[in-house]
């Protein structure tokens, strides 16, 4: 009995679309939360070098020096973890796969000139402010000393951290817990 | 009088999907003995401890096997907040619960086709595939993968699940129904099918309970043992009755997975209804290491699992230690061939639902 029951399934499986896709002809649809592969935009990657360290698989390398970042696709597992911990949001996930490739290789993009320029702005202007904080500060404790008699030793300027400043602190700070394995 | 041959079954066979090697002691056509051997897919994951931190190794946990995935996650990520005593925010609960049953879906929909190839009904095993198909959409609309989901974490969910995707998802849970219950009817009711499955690889409840067997494989045999009872995640407060048979036959053993998956449909609409708002994840400081032992246990879709960590107070953990539910199956198994056709013996081995590389790491 049943056996007719498949059988108008198989009829209507025969007169209908196919549930499968021309694959390389048909693009499919992904939805907005695919891990397909890690993308940077280059042009505000400060090259903190937190993904590198937040990395499960050490797939990302950064090279301060050379101003370079790397990724090995082969040892990326698309955990997400790198776009999650990004503190200037680079870092996207995109949602369609890599190619398939014969060798294993790693991909390296250099720092653009325009964010490295715009990096060293915002450095030039941070070591500006503390150094005009810390000659206030001093300018203070100059005047206040004769009054109470005794000088308090002048205290490193305490100006208020960039968003420059925050993203070296907390990639020291990964590095030093790093450091301690 | 007949003579004895031994025939080796696997590790390479068209009805296994994973490595697992059978010596089958025959006397004509009837198997006197099995002896089983595994080992052949090892990897070594649970040494990995040595080298990832225990935030890391919960993405190795995940790749213990491709379709338990979320279980195994899950059942690491839950002995490690014990031992933490990190308190998992309700919602997380929930949405843990609600991906376990779209989890044990996918696989009882798997395993239902991976049977209908086993006993040559290849326009069936393709229908109960085209199903599982929707549910691995729903995976990667809710997680962005489709077997290696990577949403687990120390404390709760990576990602939340927006509610206009929950409601969505109600709309596809009905479009699944219907589909099942088309490839439902030919495993209940079809004569073919019934002459493959009724009366072969008969399991007594005495014999299972004996032998430790876990998941469908016992409750086919008229035992209600069902971990999710425990309470475990948000399953304290879901409305839900373990599913058993008293056939203890391969029938009973198809008639429980396709009964769990309506159940798990269940399961997940209450999950969607009564689905509370709030924080997805409770906030682990970088400083916070667990320190003890925990020994937690779910139900994945092929039975119980358990999992043991050991921790030191460090950023690594000493020991963790996964048991899982084909490896406590495999001596039911071993008994159930004993007596068997030779030609019986591929849908047996299935009837366990093997899954070599859970049992292996």
């Amino acid at each position: 009995m049943s056996l007719i029951n498949f059988n108008t399934q198989v009829i209507k499986n025969l007169f209908s679309k196919p549930a499968t896709r021309k694959y390389p002809f048909e693009p499919k649809n992904y939805p907005e939360r695919t891990r397909g592969h890690v993308q940077n935009d280059m042009d505000v990657c400060v090259l903190c070098g937190l993904c590198s360290i937040k990395c499960p698989t050490h797939a990302i390398t950064v090279d301060k020096a050379a101003k370079t970042w790397s990724i090995r696709p082969m040892s990326c597992i698309q955990c997400r973890c790198c776009v999650d911990n990004c503190p200037k949001k680079c870092l996207s996930m995109d949602t369609h796969f890599t190619e398939p490739g014969s060798e294993k290789v790693t991909k390296t993009f250099k720092q653009s000139e325009k964010a490295i320029a715009a990096q060293e702005a915002l450095m030039k202007a941070a070591k500006e402010r503390a150094a005009a904080a810390a000659a206030a500060k001093a300018a203070a404790a100059g005047n206040a000393a004769p009054v109470a008699g005794a000088a308090p030793a002048a205290k490193p300027a305490n100006a208020a951290p960039t968003g420059v400043q925050q993203v070296a602190a907390a990639a020291a700070k990964a590095e030093a817990e790093k450091k301690d394995e | 009088m007949s003579t004895r041959s031994v025939i080796p079954f696997g590790p390479q066979h068209p009805v296994l999907p994973e490595p697992i090697h059978l010596d089958l002691v025959l006397e004509d056509e009837k198997v006197v003995q099995a002896i089983p051997s595994i080992g052949f897919i090892h990897r070594g994951l649970e040494k990995l401890v040595d080298k990832k931190d225990f935030h890391e190794m919960v993405y190795v946990a995940e790749r213990i096997c491709g379709i338990c995935s979320l279980g195994h996650g899950l059942g690491y990520c839950d002995a490690v907040e014990h031992i933490m005593d990190l308190e998992v925010p309700d919602r997380a609960k929930y949405l843990r619960t609600m991906l376990s049953e779209l989890s044990r879906m996918h696989s009882h929909l798997l395993w239902l086709g991976l049977l209908a190839d086993a006993f040559g009904f290849e326009s069936l095993y393709m229908e109960c595939w085209r199903i599982r198909e929707e549910v691995l959409d729903m995976f990667e609309i809710a997680t962005g993968g489709r077997v290696i989901f990577s949403i687990m974490k120390i404390g709760g969910l990576r990602r939340d699940i927006p509610d206009d995707m929950l409601k969505d998802f109600r709309q596809r849970l009905d479009s699944i129904k219907e589909g099942l219950d088309i490839v439902a009817k030919p495993f209940i009711d079809d004569v073919a099918v019934k002459n493959r499955l009724v009366d072969v690889g008969i399991l007594t409840p005495e014999k299972a309970d004996l032998l430790g067997t876990a998941g469908p494989f016992l409750r086919a045999s008229g035992i209600a043992r069902d971990i999710r009872s425990t309470g475990y995640c948000a399953y304290g407060d879901i409305e839900f009755e373990p599913i058993i048979s008293t056939g203890c036959d391969s029938y009973a053993r198809t008639e429980v997975r396709i009964k769990e998956i309506y159940q798990s449909i269940d399961i997940m609409r209450q999950c969607i209804d009564k689905m509370p708002s709030g924080p997805v994840d409770v906030p682990v400081k970088p400083n916070q290491f667990p320190n003890g032992e925990y020994m937690a246990r779910i139900e994945q879709p092929r039975g119980e699992a358990l999992y043991y960590v050991k921790a030191n107070g460090s950023k690594f953990i000493d020991r963790m230690r996964v048991r899982t539910p084909t490896f406590a199956n495999i001596p039911a198994l071993v008994d159930v061939l004993a007596g068997c056709d030779f030609a019986d013996v591929p849908i047996l081995v299935l009837t366990i639902d093997p899954c070599i590389s859970c049992t292996e790491r």
